[in-house]
């Protein structure tokens, strides 16, 4: 085991010591280099992902194509149009007015709950793809408790919770108690848990305790009032106390990664796993802790997702692609959780803004998550990056999880 | 690794596992016999009889029925089933555990199925001909996987060159016809294929990271065309289909024929494709090349073999395979690209690679288990029992689960699978 030796995500790195830093920032996100550095490979990524949906609107342009063999020019001018219409329509759905940056931070809300259960995950070595199964399954057991619990909202809404954080940990729990009894890697059992909990949560949504009566298809009932999250700007805009649960589980995940004994451990596991048994630590239930942890998180995504936006009612898409999106945020964000509520903010942009260019110019969700795709490699790739765009070299080593399926 | 003597106290734990799993499985077969004797037999009313067809309408014997009674049938299995528990119990089998195992499964199975045709029929011969047809988009994803973990790149990407590839075949298929859509469904397979071999060794990105990235950009891209193209061009999602070979007289021999001899070309292919697989693994001067670069990387560059290309190689011709399990999935089994159609199985592949112990003919049997599960999920489903259906559509995964969590025991990857080389 000489001759490759992994460096987990972003370890934690000695800052360097002459450069310019902002002492809270670099305390704030532990990323250890300056601002403009942070932010530089973002924002490339960021870039190049929209200049390769750019091509993507433009080449599917049908009728542009159509026209491109009498009309070359024409059909150029068409498809560089189709494109402006589309972007300014994101730029505009996401940032342009009040009501559009209220549904950046609405769309952002399960992103960083999400985000910051994968990132924790990463942190210790374990790659959770399964936040979507764990959504559903938390999102059920709120489900539960909104449905047939009587109280007032005060006591409702954190009992809720407490059923989601208990209901996604479970999940989680089993992909990690998996790996740590069998060695059965995280990421083919978080897959196979994210498909069973879609099915069940259609069972469930088929039989009487959850099912709205009278229909045919799986849809529950509707949440009674007081296990609604409450609006904070008011009932014109989207944004509700879910946006500060998020920021609350980014405080929440920030403390136990970096002030926490346990925390420490996790990161410790995440580095060297052989290194951290030698050290004494039991890293057989530290995967299995990490796990919950992460999967309690989703779960509070998934409770979100039915207590936190109309018709307050679940089916068996509620949690839609966030758990894969998550991916993507937690990278994003260096697997740091101040990382990732700032990249949450992005992606959230990217969303809402989606969602007006869906509506404006008839381009469909997807190429979000194409962008998506994209930005994963290029963060993944600093190297990719400088070679496009021909940036300086910098000193980090490529991110690296995986350790073979032997666990 | 580390020095002998502790390698040699490894051993033996491993041993006392080893043991301790063997009577683990007895257990769950004596259990499993209970399970038989009280639901499929007590529980049952005692005349009802279930019916095995054992040949389809068009085969050249067609008057061959298995009639018996469903709970002295749950009685016999019982028997055998609890027997077998019983032998692995006392004896502490190590050796034979998997082997007792299946065919204890295999018998648990057939009971379960006389307990859902009881006081009907049922064509066993076309579960048994689906297990076939479902295995092959399996197997292909196992000897996707095979083909990048035996030079150690772990190819988590399976499930989104499947997605891209069938969506190549559907497109080009109605454009061109079959053969075109075969040859782009292979081309985008093998293009996903260098792509993750350029991230994975020119880049060095994580092996997991680069293959969750084709598969979120597979996904992504597929749909987006299919919402924003396929919506409006009709005829580009309607795609042609490969209609059966029958092989003259073996298709004539009951039961056997059926199943195994009147496939379309995708399933001979497949089987095939094993065959060679292993011959080139095993009995080639490439395929102990490529094992070579996949167990001890330094040391095949010591003698001289390139590791990069070999790793190129190989995962672009991984590549291929995935593309044409693609190209399976959308000219043989429905003529329509559907959004995320692959379900799934790409990753269920990745599981048959591991419980079919990276090697062909493990994968081809690892596939023809999924397969069975799934097949058993489709049958049932006409069946009408009182399990929900939902329940049902659960079983693959379900059975993935279960395999990965080490049900077959511990098997061990290539020794460098999913760390990249550095030349020095």
């Amino acid at each position: 085991m000489t001759e490759t030796v992994d460096s987990p995500p972003s370890a934690p790195e000695e800052t360097p010591p002459k450069s310019w830093q902002p002492g809270w920032l670099v305390r704030a996100t532990g990323v250890g280099a300056s601002l403009g550095k942070t932010l530089l490979m973002p924002a490339l990524a960021l870039l190049a992902a929209l200049i390769f949906g750019a091509f993507i609107i433009a080449l599917t342009d049908l009728d542009a194509l159509a026209l491109l063999d009498d009309e070359p020019l024409g059909a150029l001018r068409q498809m560089a149009e189709g494109v402006s219409v589309a972007y300014k329509a994101l730029f505009v759905g996401a940032f342009g007015s009040i009501y559009g940056l209220s549904e950046t931070l609405f769309a952002a809300t399960p992103l960083i709950l999400a985000g910051v259960a994968v990132a924790l995950g990463f942190r210790a070595g374990m790659f959770n793809i399964g936040a979507n199964g764990q959504m559903l399954i938390g999102g059920m057991a709120a489900m539960w408790v909104g449905l047939h619990v009587t109280l007032p909202s005060v006591l409702h809404i954190p009992l809720a919770l407490v059923a989601a954080v208990l209901g996604g940990a479970a999940w989680a729990g089993i992909a990690g108690l998996l790996k740590a009894r069998t060695g059965a890697h995280e990421v083919i059992t978080t897959i196979m848990l994210n498909f069973i909990a879609f099915f069940l949560v259609e069972f469930l949504l088929r039989i009487p305790v959850f099912q709205e009566p009278g229909r045919n298809n799986p849809v529950s009932e509707k949440l009674p009032p007081s296990a609604q999250f409450p609006e904070i700007f008011g009932s014109d805009y989207r944004v509700t106390i879910g946006l500060l649960i998020a920021i609350a589980a980014v405080v929440f995940v920030n403390w136990l990664l970096f002030r926490s004994s346990l925390g420490f451990e996790f990161r410790a596991v995440g580095f060297n796993p052989d290194a951290s048994r030698y050290a004494g630590m039991n890293v057989v239930w530290l995967y299995l802790g990490v796990m919950s942890i992460s999967g309690g998180l989703a779960g509070v995504a998934g409770a979100n997702q039915v207590m936190g936006l109309p018709p307050y009612q679940a089916t068996p898409v509620f949690a839609g692609t966030i758990g894969f999106d998550a991916i993507a945020l937690a990278l994003l964000g260096r697997s740091h959780p101040v990382g990732v509520l700032w990249a949450g903010l992005l992606l959230g942009a990217l969303k809402a803004g989606g969602r007006a260019m869906q509506a404006a110019a008839q381009i469909p969700l997807d190429l979000v998550v194409v962008m998506q795709a994209l930005i994963i490699v290029f963060i993944a790739a600093p190297e990719l990056v400088r070679v496009i765009f021909r940036v300086k070299p910098m000193e980090k080593e490529p991110t690296r999880l995986t350790r073979g399926w032997g666990g | 690794m580390t020095a002998t003597a502790s390698s040699a106290a490894q051993v033996r734990v491993r041993a006392t596992a080893e043991e301790r799993r063997a009577a683990f499985v007895g257990l769950i077969l004596i259990g499993l016999a209970a399970f038989v004797f009280w639901a499929f037999g007590l529980n049952v009313n005692g005349d009802l009889e279930a019916t095995f067809r054992l040949a389809l309408p068009t085969d050249r014997y067609t008057d061959i029925d298995w009639v018996v009674n469903t709970r002295t049938l749950a009685f016999v299995v019982a028997g055998i089933v609890g027997f077998l528990g019983g032998m692995q119990l006392r004896r502490s089998n190590v050796k034979r555990t998997n082997v007792m195992l299946a065919v204890g499964l295999v018998f648990f199975a057939l009971a379960f199925l006389a307990w859902a045709a009881a006081g009907k029929s049922f064509s066993l011969v076309g579960m048994l001909r689906s297990t076939v047809i479902l295995s092959v988009p399996v197997t292909l994803g196992a000897l996707t996987g095979l083909m990048c973990e035996r030079v150690a790149i772990i190819n988590i990407g399976i499930e989104g060159q499947l997605l891209a590839s069938a969506f190549a075949a559907t497109v080009l298929g109605s454009a061109f016809g079959l053969w075109a859509g075969v040859f782009g469904a292979v081309v985008v397979g093998a293009l996903l294929g260098a792509f993750l071999a350029w991230l994975t060794i020119r880049f060095r990105i994580d092996q997991i990271i680069a293959g969750v990235v084709i598969n979120i950009f597979a996904l992504g891209l597929t749909s987006f065309l299919a919402t924003r193209v396929l919506a409006q061009a009709q005829d580009l999602n309607a795609a042609p289909q490969f209609a059966s070979i029958r092989i003259p007289i073996l298709a004539d021999i009951p039961l056997l024929g059926p199943i195994f001899f009147n496939h379309n070309f995708f399933i001979y292919a497949t089987f095939l494709l094993v065959v060679i697989l292993h011959v080139g693994f095993f009995y080639t001067r490439w395929g102990l090349r490529s094992r070579s670069v996949g167990e001890h990387p330094r040391a095949a560059d010591t003698v001289g073999i390139n590791v990069f290309r070999t790793r190129y190689r190989n995962v672009i011709l991984g590549g291929l395979i995935a593309g044409f399990g693609g190209a399976f999935l959308s000219l043989t089994q429905v003529s329509r690209f559907e959004e995320n159609m692959t379900a799934g199985v790409g990753f269920i592949g990745l599981a048959a690679m591991i419980f079919g112990r990276w090697m062909p003919f493990g994968a081809l049997a690892a596939g023809l288990v999924f397969g069975f599960a799934r097949a058993l999920q489709q049958k049932l489903g006409i069946l009408a029992t009182p399990i929900p259906s939902e329940f049902l559509l659960m079983t693959p995964y379900l059975v993935t689960l279960i395999v990965v969590a080490g049900l077959a025991g511990r098997a061990i990857p290539p020794a460098a699978d999913g760390q990249p080389y550095t030349k020095e």
